[in-house]
């Protein structure tokens, strides 16, 4: 009897080329992803006067730097250059760039499975720590620094040791109001920000397979803050079917070969797991963070932590994250006030995000300002095209274009120094919507219920008889 | 990059958890080219008020020659951004200790040089109660010796081969191109699907 086998260690051995005494493996890179942030990468490969090993297996996109709103004349010189380098050096190496005016423009991470980029079986890399968001279709996805990358330009290969396995498993129903996003909030606020250090989490069990593909892009674009570099999905249907006529993706008898090998993608029964965590559905309330880290997160009806009440270990850390976030200890999360929101990222800004978000806001006013950034022109051009755009500016909310913005505040979108953000993103680090900035994560859904109420707020309150 | 087997410096404590990539550089600094040096933007804005006068009492401007730095659980979480790295290099720093380490950071500190080496929670605690302090520390013996304490770090055997040896991969790895070729070969023809389909 054959050794029963994880997803890792399929998709894993089917990429390993050799492995070194020292236990480091060099696989081999079916795609690579590229955006501005690259420029370290590409100034390696140049300085060695190398070539892009494999240009048709490379693919550029602008994200993090690009405008979401006037895209006519960029004024800021050090933004315009960032993304005139990569349009550059696409060029000089001859990659497909998913550049600013390209209709299928968008976030890396929203782009790649829309194109079909992003296939079962595939092993992606990008140099930027939520590429596991790629594992939702079943691919071996990881973050990778400028050196890996200027690597991977040269070589179309990657060192990397093999981590350890971990699988999470969630059964049971999602309440309504409830979404990916909440799932893993709440896992990593159980498990801590290094629960997962070291792993590759598979997500398994009744819940995460009645995710749509949107919903598992969303899950495993969180691994990372769970402190897993690899999130993945076993590949079942419901992609096989998000993936026909994608521009990228294989058609006919390719595509035909292709279920074949990707109906293999899974973990074999008796399969052991270096570790295990489970969860139920039942027990998953919408989540936000209070604190500016995203293991500092709480149910929406909770009342935000005493740390004289917490163990040595993490009082520190709460103080501090209640003082930086100007919120006092005791009280309830929800009615906390907020300044601003933003729906966007590729954690939550696709289309069925949208949606949700348009669930909650159709007919009624925002009391605070706020910016929707679709994830890709796609997506924005399908949202008009359901009316969604109309829900989101007859709130009272700004219809952007897309790309990182608010997600990082590179290109020069920032929230204001002591200003508190509902936010669909992934990071509540403290500066990261700009210095200074306060960021609550949630749901799209919440995002939009702190829209109409201008304050923290259970969105299930305003489903009611919506959904 | 040049190789190492052991270090000599002086070792200061950051006693924080979750030191984020966007705290060690800010995003807003990540257009420079590595050239201009990124020492001065490492923990800018922890470092700076919002004037950008120094605070005297952090750490890092307190005790400027510092090249070991100890700090709580999940040192570099965070994003990929290589530029983190570049700031404690370009800042002088050879070593970090903490109980934990963002996965990518720890790959991207031995890709330069930089050790992420791995101690228990608590003797990290000791170790922070005792700093400042001039320490050594063996690559080859996996060891911190601070005073009279000598601590053991975990790492994988991986990097300390990289980190003693100064591998350069892209070089050694050139080495492999025949069995990355015939690996790239059996993989289109058994698997044609995994390449992009051509846009017509
Ligand atoms: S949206 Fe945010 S997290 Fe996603 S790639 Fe852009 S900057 Fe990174």
């Amino acid at each position: 009897m054959k050794h029963p086998k994880t997803l890792l260690d399929k998709l894993w051995t089917a990429h390993e080329i050799r492995r070194r005494a020292d236990g480091a493996s060099l696989l081999w890179v079916d795609r690579h992803l590229v955006h501005e942030g690259s420029h370290h990468g590409f100034a390696k490969l140049a300085a060695r006067g190398l070539r892009v090993a494999e240009p048709d297996l490379t693919f550029a996109v602008v994200d993090h730097y690009a405008p979401v709103r006037d895209r006519s004349h960029i004024a800021d010189p050090d933004i315009a250059r960032m993304i005139r380098t990569l349009e550059d050096n696409a060029a000089a190496h001859g990659l497909r760039l998913f550049g600013l005016r390209d209709p299928a423009q968008g976030i890396v991470h929203v782009l790649g499975p829309e194109q079909g980029l992003t296939l079962p079986g595939l092993l992606m890399v990008c140099g930027d720590s939520h590429t596991s968001t790629h594992g939702a279709l079943g691919a071996l996805a990881f973050g990778i620094g400028a050196t890996e990358v200027a690597h991977v330009l040269a070589t179309q290969t990657v060192w990397q040791v093999k981590p350890r396995s971990m699988r999470i498993t969630v059964e049971g129903r999602l309440a309504p109001g409830v979404s990916a996003k909440d799932i893993a909030l709440n896992w990593i606020s159980r498990l801590g920000t290094d629960g997962a250090r070291g792993h590759a989490v598979e997500y398994a069990g009744r819940t995460i397979r009645d995710l749509t593909v949107e919903g598992r892009l969303t899950l495993c674009n969180l691994s990372i803050e769970g402190g897993a570099r690899f999130g993945m999905v076993a590949p079942d249907a419901v992609v096989m079917d998000y993936l026909q006529d994608r521009p990228y993706a294989p058609v006919g008898a390719e595509r035909d070969r292709a279920l074949e090998d990707w109906g293999r993608l899974i973990t074999d029964a008796d399969a052991v797991f270096d570790r295990e965590a489970r969860f139920d559905a039942a027990d998953i309330a919408p989540t936000v963070t209070w604190g500016t880290s995203p293991e500092q997160a709480l149910p929406i009806g909770a009342t935000l932590p005493d740390p004289d009440r917490l163990p040595a270990g993490k009082a520190g850390a709460a103080r501090a994250a209640l003082d930086y976030m100007g919120l006092s200890p005791g009280r309830p999360i929800a009615g906390t006030p907020v300044d601003q929101v933003f729906l966007g990222s590729c954690t939550n800004a696709r289309i069925e995000d949208l949606r949700m978000a348009a669930a909650v806001l159709a007919g009624r006013r925002a009391r605070v300002p706020g910016l929707v950034s679709p994830g890709s022109a796609l997506v924005r051009a399908q949202a008009e095209q359901e009316g969604l755009d109309r829900v989101f500016t007859e709130a009272g909310l700004e219809w952007a274009q897309a790309g990182c913005s608010l997600c990082v505040g590179m290109n020069g979108e920032t929230v204001a120094p002591g200003k508190r953000c509902a936010s669909s993103t992934n990071r509540n680090f403290r500066g990261r919507q700009g210095r200074g900035a306060r960021t609550h994560l949630m749901s799209p859904m919440m995002v939009a219920a702190a829209a109409v109420t201008g304050e923290l707020t259970d969105a299930r309150d305003l489903l009611k008889g919506r959904m | 990059m040049a190789g190492w087997r052991t270090h000599q410096g002086q070792a200061i404590a950051l006693p924080l958890e979750n030191v984020d990539t966007d705290q060690l550089i800010p995003a807003r600094f990540m257009s420079i080219p590595r050239s201009a040096g990124y020492g001065d933007h490492l923990l800018h804005d922890l470092r700076r008020g919002p004037d950008g006068a120094q605070n005297p009492q952090f750490p890092l401007n307190r005790w400027p020659g510092a090249s070991v730095l100890i700090a709580r659980r999940n040192f570099g979480c965070g994003s990929s951004r290589e530029a983190a790295v570049y700031a404690l290099v370009d800042a002088g720093f050879q070593v970090v200790i903490a109980p934990s380490f963002g996965d990518i950071f720890a790959g991207n500190s031995v890709n330069n040089g930089l050790l992420p080496a791995q101690v228990d929670e608590e003797r990290v605690e000791t170790l922070i109660a005792a700093a400042p302090a001039e320490v050594t520390v063996d690559l080859a013996a996996g060891t911190v010796t601070l005073g009279e304490q000598t601590v053991a770090f975990a790492l994988t055997e991986a990097a300390r081969t990289k980190l003693i040896n100064g591998w350069d991969d892209i070089d050694l790895t050139r080495a492999e191109a025949e069995a990355i070729a015939a690996f790239r070969n059996r993989r289109l023809g058994a698997h044609p699907w995994a390449w992009p389909r051509a846009q017509g």
